[in-house]
């Protein structure tokens, strides 16, 4: 069982396993109130890790170990790499802000993160319903702790428990879906429940009603509505630096488990869920963008805002297949994946210059807390500036290329409802800039509250440049991306 | 690189260059990088001209390489007749409008500056850009720097300008990039105009296309009944954003009916002409009764840029030689001549701080050198023979009488509205007795006020008096372009 292959599989995952093992015991030597040490071990492991996933993804090579349990393909590679960049960001953004609050004492943060880091590699890498399933437990049950990692706060434990009891339910329906699924087809094996649809001995209705519940779980983990209460008041309510990281790195492991559980295991029924990611996108797209518009509270708008641009990944998952024809499937299934990766980047920079301006004893969270950002940092209200028109979708930015690869699938399908749908899209997406704009409005346009400077220690500035000029660079180079995107989606679909 | 892209890239790394100055206290330097940012870029388009070769229709300086491979997205870029003028024109307006800033702007001068600068690149890739998705996304990225200076220098209600502008403009350009993806799917996966243009379209197909490109061109000429944002956002862009956004951005809308609209749906151009005509008209007259009573002078100038702007689409859709180049030389002359007003009418309200026409009266008492300007300027307006505004105006008309008399006749009617109110404004605001202490206490033009005034009116007179420069190069383009949109595109 324990082969060669087999081990070449899980080496980043055991890395950071013992790593995260290591940091726990490590930090309880480490007494400063930065835990500059552990951070920096935590960092250099997260490096190393990512390193790795780009050396496995750019390889090319699709192994499959533990008995098919665990794939690693390109496609879940380069995701399980941008995951672990993210995570670095996240981590990079969120110490100063961390340790105002005393999130860092016992450096249960840092084990934490790479706990439900490791969770996501899991849920990418997964060949196995229960291999899926397991990880996204440890990363969820790892993001519940660090919700309620600031124990005396109010808002947070509410949070928490929110979050933890929504989860809890959707885990169930998930996990109900799978045994359908099992019973229906005899396998917990992605490939084998694969082969056993398109075989075409199953029982369709059995399998559609282990689909619903499977979409069900999925919907809730994505955000999308309508499972998309949590978002909101666990945003809101979560200290900024856990937003970051439970609104940031698992998208791409959300996407990763839907690529696998729905293309590679269920791509015969695609017509089926197809038609519930429909339901499931307008009512993200309408919903999300209507309700940001009313929001004061930045975090509450971001997480509306996250509502509605999952909605439009999900436009790209659902125009894979027209009329049974997979023609489509990888420049549908790549335009989604470019669309988080872009979203995760840009969403990486909006907070973090939201973690920046809260200040010892002050969260920075209302809309009006960036009133003349421009006076008093032009660097950072420009890093946000590109930020919101990116989210927008306004060219030359990444976000705008994200939204055109979406629409470039609804259209290609040459199906006249889609074409509508695009069109309802744009539109949505036209009352979505209003309310980045309005952010946009506010670092410029209105006088500042306070003149006092924006101050961000080297790493943090540094970091945060690099990200900005990143979502410029993405914006007038994006191919490179797009072909990486293109190319893991292919081979994943060819295998 | 080429001509082209130095043109385009120029501008933007100088405006780059100055948003990473800073702050307010190197305001000195700040201006004089950026003029030496807008000659240069000036400088740069010069060469475009002379080497134009003028008997050909084809696309010159062309640059073209592979910009996103996965769709297919090529860096193209060419000047032909129809695009040459404008690129130099939009230059040689940020020059200006950077000029005219020079002791205006106080505030945040390296990121008003380093805006136009980026505007003007911007701007001069749209006009140069020869594949659909690389003119998008020039198109709108000229969104972000517009709204910001209407928002960051813009008068009392900015914002709700700024606002209007950005989402009004956005709804139209969302649906012209759901046609581009539609027109590139139908072609194999391509965004190459050229292709576009040898592409067969069912008539279904071209109506879609032709309706969605309307929705971006209208809303950005603008066309009436679209045109409502225009003189909210005039009235409260400040001087320069007004000239830039009267002179070259509505003309982005028009030239994208020439080398969109026009060539790639022309059996749905040829169909629905009765229609843009009527719209242009509209624009034309009722709009221009509309100027006349206005109480605000940047309004007056918006609802004038509005009746002009009706013009060039008239002229485009009667699809005659004189009506296409009369509409591309309209949309030069009122370049120049919009900005020239609106920088007038800045002069006056940095004195007064007031745009109402009643604030003022006498003008010509304490600014003789000014007013005399401005009485050149409102005649270019009115389009007396001999400025820059007869000439297309002029070449439209004709082109409608031959098309259809009473349209052309409806179209000449607009000269009278235009010179009441223009003239009428001149009146109110210049002429007769020394109306307030206000203006008693006017200060006349310093030097550099002159300098922008002179360098406009020398345009102005040149373009009128020997409009021959501009014409001749966009002759064989235009009959080249009048070729294509004979030939129906519908599937055998």
């Amino acid at each position: 069982m324990l082969d060669q292959i087999s081990l070449i599989t899980a080496y980043p995952e055991m890395l950071l396993f013992g790593m995260a093992c290591v940091i726990a015991i490590f930090d309880l030597g480490v007494k400063t109130p930065l835990r500059g040490a552990t951070y920096g071990l935590t960092l250099l492991t997260l490096a190393v890790v990512a390193v790795l996933e780009a050396l496995y993804a750019s390889g090319g090579a699709t192994y499959y170990g533990f008995g098919n349990m665990v794939v690693s393909d390109s496609m879940g590679n380069w995701l399980k790499c941008f995951a672990t960049v993210a995570v670095m960001i996240t981590l990079v953004y969120g110490r100063p802000y961390a340790a105002q609050r005393d999130m860092l004492r016992g450096g249960e943060l840092f084990t934490l993160s790479l706990m439900s880091l490791l969770g996501m590699f899991v849920m990418i890498s997964g060949n196995n319903f229960l291999v899926i399933y397991m990880g996204l437990e440890l990363l969820t049950l790892s993001s519940y702790a660090l919700v309620a990692l600031r124990r005396d706060d109010v808002a947070a434990t509410e949070a928490a428990i929110k979050y933890f009891v929504l989860g809890a339910m959707a885990s169930g329906f998930l996990l109900y879906g799978m045994s359908m699924l099992y019973g229906a087809t005899g396998s917990l094996d992605i490939t084998q429940v694969f082969k056993a649809i398109a075989s075409g001995h199953v029982q369709h209705q059995v399998l559609i009603f282990g689909l619903v519940f499977i979409a069900c779980g999925l919907a809730f983990k994505l955000g999308v509505v309508p499972f998309h209460m949590w978002i909101p008041d666990v945003y809101q309510g979560a200290p900024t630096a856990i937003t970051l990281m439970i609104g940031g790195a698992p998208k791409l492991a959300a996407f990763g488990m839907t690529m696998r559980l729905l293309v590679e295991g269920m791509l015969p029924l695609a017509i089926d869920w197809q038609q519930m990611l429909l339901v499931l996108s307008v009512g993200s797209l309408l919903l999300g963008n209507l309700a940001a518009i009313m929001q004061t509270n930045v975090k509450r708008m971001l997480a509306f805002s996250t509502i509605s641009q999952m909605g439009f990944v999900l436009l790209g998952l659902m125009s894979g297949v027209v009329n049974g024809n997979t023609l489509h499937a990888a420049n549908a299934y790549s335009s989604s994946m470019f669309y988080v990766i872009t979203y995760v980047l840009t969403t990486l920079a909006a907070f973090g210059v939201l973690l920046l301006l809260s200040r010892e004893g002050f969260e920075s969270e209302e809309i009006s807390d960036f009133a003349g950002l421009n006076q008093r940092s032009p660097l950072y209200a420009g890093i946000m500036a590109i930020a919101m028109f990116s989210l927008a979708g306004i060219p030359p930015l990444a976000g705008f290329y994200a939204k055109l690869s979406v629409l470039q699938a609804l259209i290609a399908t040459g199906n006249q409802a889609y074409l509508y749908l695009s069109v309802f899209a744009v539109m949505m997406s036209l009352i979505g800039a209003f309310y980045y704009l309005r952010v946009v409005k506010v670092m410029y346009f209105d006088a500042p509250i306070t003149a006092s400077n924006v101050v961000a220690g080297t790493d943090v500035r540094v970091v945060l440049c690099l990200n900005g000029a990143l979502i410029v660079l993405l914006g007038l180079m994006p191919g490179g991306l797009m072909a990486l995107c293109a190319r893991s989606v292919l081979q994943m679909l060819g295998t | 690189m080429g001509l082209l892209s130095l043109a385009i890239w120029v501008p933007i790394l100088f405006g780059a260059v100055l948003l990473a100055l800073g702050r307010d206290d190197q305001a000195g330097v700040v201006r004089w990088i950026a003029l030496i940012g807008a000659v240069v870029s000036l400088l740069i388009t010069v060469p475009l001209y002379t080497g134009f070769v003028v008997d050909s229709a084809a696309m010159q300086f062309v640059e073209n390489m592979l910009w996103i491979e996965r769709f297919n997205v090529r860096y193209h870029l060419g000047v032909d007749g129809i695009s040459l003028w404008l690129i130099p024109l939009t230059a040689f307006i940020t020059v200006v409008v950077v000029i005219s800033a020079w002791e205006v702007i106080t505030e945040r001068v390296n990121q008003y500056m380093g805006a136009f600068l980026i505007l003007s690149g911007l701007m001069i890739g749209v006009f140069s850009a020869l594949d659909g998705m690389l003119f998008y996304v020039f198109f709108e990225a000229t969104l972000i720097p517009m709204y910001l200076i209407i928002g960051i220098w813009g008068g009392p209600n900015k914002i709700y300008a700024a606002f209007k502008f950005f989402l009004y403009t956005l709804m139209g350009s969302l649906l012209l990039l759901i046609a581009l993806i539609y027109l590139y799917t139908q072609s194999g996966g391509s965004f190459d105009l050229a292709v576009w243009y040898a592409l067969p379209l069912s008539g279904k197909a071209q109506a879609f296309i032709f309706f969605a490109f309307l929705a971006a061109f209208a809303v950005k000429v603008p066309m009436w009944p679209v045109h409502t944002w225009l003189p909210d956002v005039h009235v409260e862009a400040p001087t320069g954003g007004s000239a830039v956004l009267a002179a070259i951005m509505l003309k982005l809308g028009a030239y994208g009916f020439l080398r969109f609209s026009l060539p790639i749906a022309p059996d749905a151009a040829h169909e629905y002409a009765g229609v843009m005509i009527t719209l242009s008209l509209i624009a034309v007259v009722y709009v221009g009764l509309v100027a006349m009573v206005q109480q605000d002078m940047k309004k007056l100038v918006a609802y004038s840029s509005v009746a002009h702007m009706g013009f060039v689409t008239l002229g485009f859709f009667i699809f005659s030689d004189l009506g296409v180049s009369g509409g591309i030389v309209q949309m030069i002359a009122h370049g120049f001549v919009s900005a020239a007003m609106f920088l007038s009418i800045g002069v006056l309200y940095d004195r007064v701080h007031s745009r109402e026409i009643a604030s003022y009266g006498g003008v010509v008492n304490t600014m003789p050198k000014f007013a005399a300007f401005a009485l050149l300027f409102s005649m270019a307006n009115c389009g007396l023979p001999g400025t820059a505004g007869f000439v297309g105006e002029w070449m439209v008309i004709l082109g409608a009488v031959k098309y259809n008399f009473w349209i052309g006749f409806a179209a000449a009617s607009a000269l009278i509205f235009g010179a009441a109110y223009t003239l009428w404004m001149f009146k109110r605001v210049y002429l007769g007795p020394v109306a307030n202490h206000h203006v008693k206490d006017l200060v006349d033009i310093n030097a550099r006020e002159f300098l922008v005034m002179a360098l406009l009116a020398i345009a102005v007179l040149y373009m009128g008096i020997y409009p021959k420069l501009f014409t001749d190069v966009m002759d064989t383009s235009v009959t080249q372009l009048l070729k294509q949109i004979a030939i129906s595109k519908l599937p055998v």
